[in-house]
């Protein structure tokens, strides 16, 4: 299948501290690949490394959009990265609070339109188009996480889990072909994470959406994964199936320690 | 009777001069609490954008009458190419005095806000005039309000009609279309917003843009109104809708507008009742009580929820 994001030898360091070391992998069109390793092991800064909030101190990382040329993104502003098809959840809930959940989502939808100021001063009828547009795929994404009877509710009073799975659909509104997770699970109740490995394979499956995962949930991960990496301390030192995974000593080492 | 007419008269022409006043400071206030609600700015260049929008007005005004154009079409026109003037400015600013700055200590950009704004105000000196310079009367014949006219003039009537419009086509725009939400998105979290895809630059300078349009559109009613400008207009003003802002809870749109109104209105019963040497005791007076009770303002949210 075809690579999707590449990223060759990027390293990260803070001061003397390396976050991430050499760090080269791929993944590939429609899997779902988890990330996973010990806390501080550099998941989330490598998240961010090729998202734009970061840039690598060196190396390179590379995306193949679909119908598209490459492009090199390392350093790149995150809103143009998410412009090329990449979007991203965290870890801490971050939806605009004081918005209603159709608008979070809206907002998504913002660098998929192409009207600006003029058209939304005059009212032009190409802008109220696209606004329309904007508000139906909206709808359709919160629809498809069962939340479009709560379009109109402020985000930050959702539950939890809510949250969480909003998050997830506001990512999607930005049509990306490589989604980033991390850690969707935490917080979540067996059953909410039951529905929400429903909805990732069915993002992957339906969506042809690639997801990379950043999880602590093993059940989690071991179910849905096609392949895994694995991190300890800024550096990559397993990857595979899960079942070569479960059987990788230095994995068990890095995990249980000596 | 008589005396209770005369009183009741006497209070709707303080009410209705209030208001008017009101209306101007909530549309430069406007100014101040969109920049600061998008990248936590005092914005202290924003008055004098006012008054460069003042002085725009007052040299197209100039040329159009030479030409001999109709009243109507002078002031449309002066108040077109002082917006966009003043909305190049504001863009500009940003650029060169704030967007350097940003990440730098929050002190950086406000002490380069106020260092812009005794810049313009010392080059308007030098490239227009240290003296007051009158203003045309663009507004005084839009309307004949016959037995009206002695509770409100003409040109106040305009500056209510208009500044309103003004502020309801701003609240549609934040509330319902995309560059609204585009430009809350960036208020509540920037990072978030750009991951989503939202240019945060852009928005930062549109936002400044709207603002600085604004304040020269109330520029120009105001200046009409009361017939004189120098380059000193916009400190006065500026500092009050300032002081507006703060009064409605900085960072709140409509809180913007409701100060205006509250401070407009608070200066012109101080003037009426008491004396116009209080004004301003009264006006700063209410903002020191709104801050000592409420110190988030009166439609501010109490805790900071920057992420």
């Amino acid at each position: 299948m075809a690579v999707v994001l590449k990223t060759d030898k990027i390293t990260k360091s803070f001061g003397g501290l390396l976050a991430l070391d050499e760090m080269t992998l791929d993944f590939r069109e429609q899997e779902i690949v988890a990330l996973i390793g010990p806390n501080g092991a550099g998941k989330t800064t490598f998240f961010n490394n090729i998202t734009g909030m970061y840039t690598p101190t060196s190396g390179t990382v590379e995306i193949f959009p679909p119908n598209q040329k490459s492009v090199k993104i390392q350093g790149m502003k995150p809103n143009l990265i998410t412009e090329l098809g990449l979007a991203r959840t965290f870890q801490n809930i971050r939806l605009f609070g004081n918005m209603t959940v159709i608008e979070n989502v809206m907002v998504g939808r913002h660098c998929r339109t192409k009207s600006h100021i003029f058209g939304a001063v005059f009212q032009t009828s190409s802008f109220k188009r696209e606004e329309k547009e904007s508000v139906e795929k909206s709808f359709a994404l919160l629809e498809m996480i069962n939340m479009s009877h709560l379009a109109g509710n402020l985000a930050k009073n959702l539950s939890y889990a809510d949250q969480r799975r909003l998050e997830i659909a506001r990512a999607l509104a930005t049509d990306p072909f490589l989604l980033l997770l991390d850690e969707p699970a935490a917080g979540m109740n067996p059953q909410e994470t039951e529905d929400l490995d429903q909805l990732i394979v069915h993002l992957r499956d339906e969506l042809k959406i690639t997801i990379l995962l950043i999880e602590h949930d093993m059940k989690l991960v071991m179910k849905i994964s096609d392949r895994i990496f694995v991190m300890n301390q800024g550096r990559l030192i397993a990857q595979g199936t899960p079942v070569e995974i479960q059987n990788n000593p230095e994995v068990i080492k890095a995990y249980l320690g000596e | 009777m008589q005396a209770l007419n005369e009183s009741g008269s006497f209070f709707l022409e303080l009410f209705f001069s209030g208001l008017t006043r009101g209306s101007i400071y909530a549309l430069i206030a406007l100014g101040y609490t969109m920049v600061y609600g998008i990248i936590g700015l005092i914005n202290f260049a924003h008055g004098e954008i006012y008054m460069i929008g003042a002085f725009v007005g007052l040299t197209v005004a100039g040329i159009l009458s030479i030409l001999q154009f109709n009243l109507i079409a002078i002031l449309v026109l002066a108040a077109l190419f002082a917006m966009v003037y003043a909305a190049a400015y504001g863009y500009t600013i940003e650029k060169v005095a704030y967007k350097p700055l940003r990440g730098s200590t929050r002190l950086a950009p406000l002490i380069s806000a106020i260092g812009m704004s005794m810049f313009l105000r010392e080059y308007v000196i030098l490239a227009q005039t240290p003296d007051f310079v009158s203003f045309p009367a663009l507004t005084e014949g839009l309307f004949d309000l016959g037995a009206f006219s002695s509770m409100i003039q003409p040109t106040e009537l305009v500056i209510l009609i208009f500044s309103f419009l003004m502020m309801a086509g701003l609240f549609i725009l934040i509330k319902k279309t995309k560059i609204g939400k585009a430009m809350r998105a960036i208020s509540q979290d920037r990072e978030m917003a750009m991951l989503l895809g939202v240019n945060s630059d852009r928005m930062i300078s549109l936002t400044f843009m709207i603002g600085s349009a604004l304040a020269a559109f109330g520029a120009i009613l105001i200046s009409a109104h009361v017939g004189q400008i120098n380059y000193n207009i916009g400190f006065v003003v500026g500092i009050k809708a300032f002081t507006a802002a703060v009064l409605g809870g900085i960072g709140s749109i409509p809180g913007a507008a409701l100060g205006g109104i509250i401070l407009g209105l608070t200066e012109s019963f101080a003037t009426g009742y008491v004396s116009s040497d209080y004004e301003d005791v009264f006006a700063f007076g209410i903002l020191v009580l709104i801050l000592i009770f409420k110190p988030a303002g009166i439609l501010g949210k109490s805790t900071t929820e920057k992420v």
